[in-house]
Formats: structure tokens, sequence, C-alpha cells
């Protein structure tokens, strides 16, 4: 089977790409967040995960409301990142697990998930700022990445429980795959902000904090909220809290937090980093 | 000053569900388009007819030319799309987090970092 070794959460808004391209992350404003990121990417380099599980949200690259997927797995060798109309720079291609994809789509399917399973798929900076993050200078290319992609955008989506469940049944796929490949999960986006309306520049640092004890210590608190629960009490955008109880759903056993950031606020958001590692349960 | 739309039933927030896609439609597809460098040229050119190509209400219009976030986002315009447009106009996100909430960008600025520290 192959071995989960561990996950990461992340903020991963656009600014962040710019201040990388800038070279800005000494200044200031961007020391506090980025001063986080270290030890996260020494544990990388030195547990060398083959894949990465990233759970994130398009912002409207790839899907648009014409067809708008509550859950989609990209299934390619390759993925390509491109202009989302703001100026970021784009970044090289994102190398793809095709095999392993399409076992975790078809057990997913078989658990009652009814995946959108893309063979193309553009990636944005929900996907791409992660990558450019814990590899600086974009040396991510060793790595290969299945995105899994939640509707974060158009009501209905999918309740934090139901994403919790989405973790659980990826994390028995990867583990009946036969083979003895590492594994990593990436949950990206959150926590707190509001980007749209006279409410934008709503923050909760308290709710912040409390949401990164429960997702290592309980995360099944976090599953009894609805997604409006996370609009009225982080803003309209908390709801991409959703990324991260999914990746949370993935883990078993005991869960260790090995490291943590937090700080408020990069751009309009609370900017969260989180190293965890689980105790598999030993096989039967 | 824009107010709250009575529909929406989060004070400051505007819900994007099937009402306001459908009524949006049009809007958020052109928003979308800009994600090329061609479209957002094409609109430069000629804004009103670039927003007739893509079959905006007059309500929808008026809210494009006076650059008017809250009034995009009651015609049904998603966030997502308009920070599209807002990106267009070379706005960021704090620009029209501003420009919504009714503050100038140092107070909304500074609004966010006590909020950030817990302050408030």
């Amino acid at each position: 089977m192959a071995n989960i070794i561990g996950a990461v959460t992340t903020s991963h808004i656009p600014a962040i790409a710019n201040a990388m391209a800038n070279k800005a992350e000494e200044t200031p404003y961007w020391k506090p967040f980025f001063d986080g990121y270290p030890p996260v990417r020494q544990w990388l380099n030195e547990k060398k995960p083959d894949v990465i599980v990233l759970f994130y949200n398009d912002h409207g690259l790839e899907f648009f409301i014409d067809k708008k997927p509550t859950f989609a797995i990209g299934v390619a060798d390759e993925y390509h990142n491109s202009d989302e109309g703001w100026g970021i720079a784009t970044i090289p291609p994102v190398t793809g697990e095709s095999e392993l994809s399409w076992h975790i789509a078809n057990s997913l399917v078989d658990d009652g998930f009814d995946m959108t399973i893309c063979q193309e798929m553009k990636v944005d900076h929900g996907l791409t700022v992660p990558l450019s993050l814990m590899w600086p200078g974009n040396n991510y290319s060793h790595v290969k990445v299945i995105p899994v992609c939640i509707n974060c955008e158009q009501y209905p989506m999918p309740q934090p429980k139901r994403c919790y469940a989405l973790g659980r049944a990826i994390g028995k796929a990867i583990e009946s795959y036969d083979s003895d490949m590492k594994v990593a999960i990436f949950g990206t986006g959150g926590l707190s902000h509001q980007l749209d309306g006279e409410g934008a520049g709503t923050l909760n640092r308290k709710f912040d904090l409390e949401c990164m004890d429960k997702l290592v210590e309980c995360p099944e608190e976090l599953t009894k909220y609805s997604n409006l629960d996370l609009v009225k009490i982080g803003g309209a955008q908390t709801v991409e809290l959703n990324m991260w109880i999914a990746m949370r759903g993935v883990l078993r056993g005991k869960v260790t937090e090995l490291h943590r950031n937090y700080h408020a606020p990069i751009s309009n958001t609370g900017a969260g980093l989180l190293l965890l590692e689980h105790e598999m349960p030993k096989a039967e | 000053m824009t107010t709250n739309d009575p529909t929406q039933p989060i004070p400051g927030v505007y819900l994007f569900d099937g009402k306001m896609a459908k009524k949006g439609y049009g809007l958020n597809k052109m928003c979308f388009s800009f994600n090329e460098q061609s479209a957002r040229d094409e609109f430069n050119k000629d804004p009103d007819a670039y927003c007739t190509k893509y079959g905006l209400t007059d309500m929808q219009i008026k809210a494009i030319h006076e650059r008017d976030i809250i009034g995009l986002l009651q015609q049904g315009g998603s966030i997502y799309y308009v920070a599209k447009f807002a990106g267009l106009l070379k706005l960021n996100m704090q620009d029209i987090g501003a420009i919504q909430s009714g503050q100038s960008l140092e107070e909304f600025k500074a609004m966010l970092v006590r909020r950030g520290s817990g302050e408030v």
C-alpha cells in the first residue's frame, strides 16, 4: 500500500505569489508570514514525498459557472497554470500522477463520491502558490501532484462533514494502492476572510486559532459547522476551511503537530500553516 | 452609500446561490473572459460594445461604468469574476475591500491589522 506520510496546511492567496516575485519576503509586512515556512520545507526535503494530493478551490480559471463540479480530481500527466486576469506570473507545468489519480477516482465513485474526472485542468493560484511556497524558485518538478478541487464559489457547496468524508475516502483509496510510494496531503486556502460585500475585511483570529487546535485534536468538532456558520463566524470565504477539513480526513490514528504558524492579516486573510504527521494503525 | 441586499440572509455578505448565478450569468461570463489578455484589450477599446456582446442588462452596464463593486454583486456578480474586472482596473483585493466597506484604503488596512491582532 502507498504510505501517507503526513500533511501540510497553507494559505494560497495571490498576494503571496506577488510578494515572492517581488522578493519582498524579508520586508516587515511579509516576514512574520514567510518565517513560518522553513521547517515545513525542511520536512519535505527530508521525507521526500513522491506524490502530493492537494485540496484547493478553483477561482474561475478552469471552471466557470456554466458547469460547476462540486468535487473534481485531475487524472492528467501534467497540469498547466495560466493568466487569471490579475497579472500574476505563471509558473512551470506541474507533473501529475495519472495512474494513482485514476485509482483514487475509481475508488471514490465506488464509495459514493461522484467526482468530475479531468484529463485536462488548468490549475490556478489555489494550487500553484502552495507549491511555490514549499519549493522556492518553483523547484517542484521532482514531485507529482494530484489536484482535488472543492467548490467554494457557488452555492450549494459541499458541507464540512462531506469534505471530511471525502478525505476519509481518499485516504482509503491511497492505502489500497499497490505501491510503496510516499504521499503527503496538502490542504490549502483559508482561514477567516471576506472579499465581497459591505463586510469585506472580516477576520476572526480567535476562531482561526481554535480551528487549528481542533484540526489537530478533534476534527469532528469542525464537521459540526455548516458552511453558513463559517460565513457568519469568519466571513464569506471562510468556507475554504473545507479544504483543510478534507485534508484532515485523510489522516488516521494519532496525529502530531510538528510545526505551526499563524499570521493575520496577509492581504485580507488569516494565514495559517500546520505540519502534521500521523501514526498509522498497524496493518492487520 | 450602498445598502445591504434584503434578500441576502447574512448582513454584509452576498451569497452566490442559484438565483444570483442565474441573474449574473452574462456579467460573470464577461468577467471570466478577462482571463485572456485579448479580451481585456477588446474591453478597454470599447467597453459598451463588449458589455453588449455578453448581453449585460442596463443595470449591470451602469455598475460596470461606475466601477460599483457592490452594485455588481447585487446584480449577480460573483466576487471571483468581479475580481477579474477589478484586476483590469488595476485594483487589488484591498482596494476593492476599502471601496465596498466605505473606507479609505488606509482605514481598511488599519482595520485588518486590528482584527488580525485580535483587538476586535
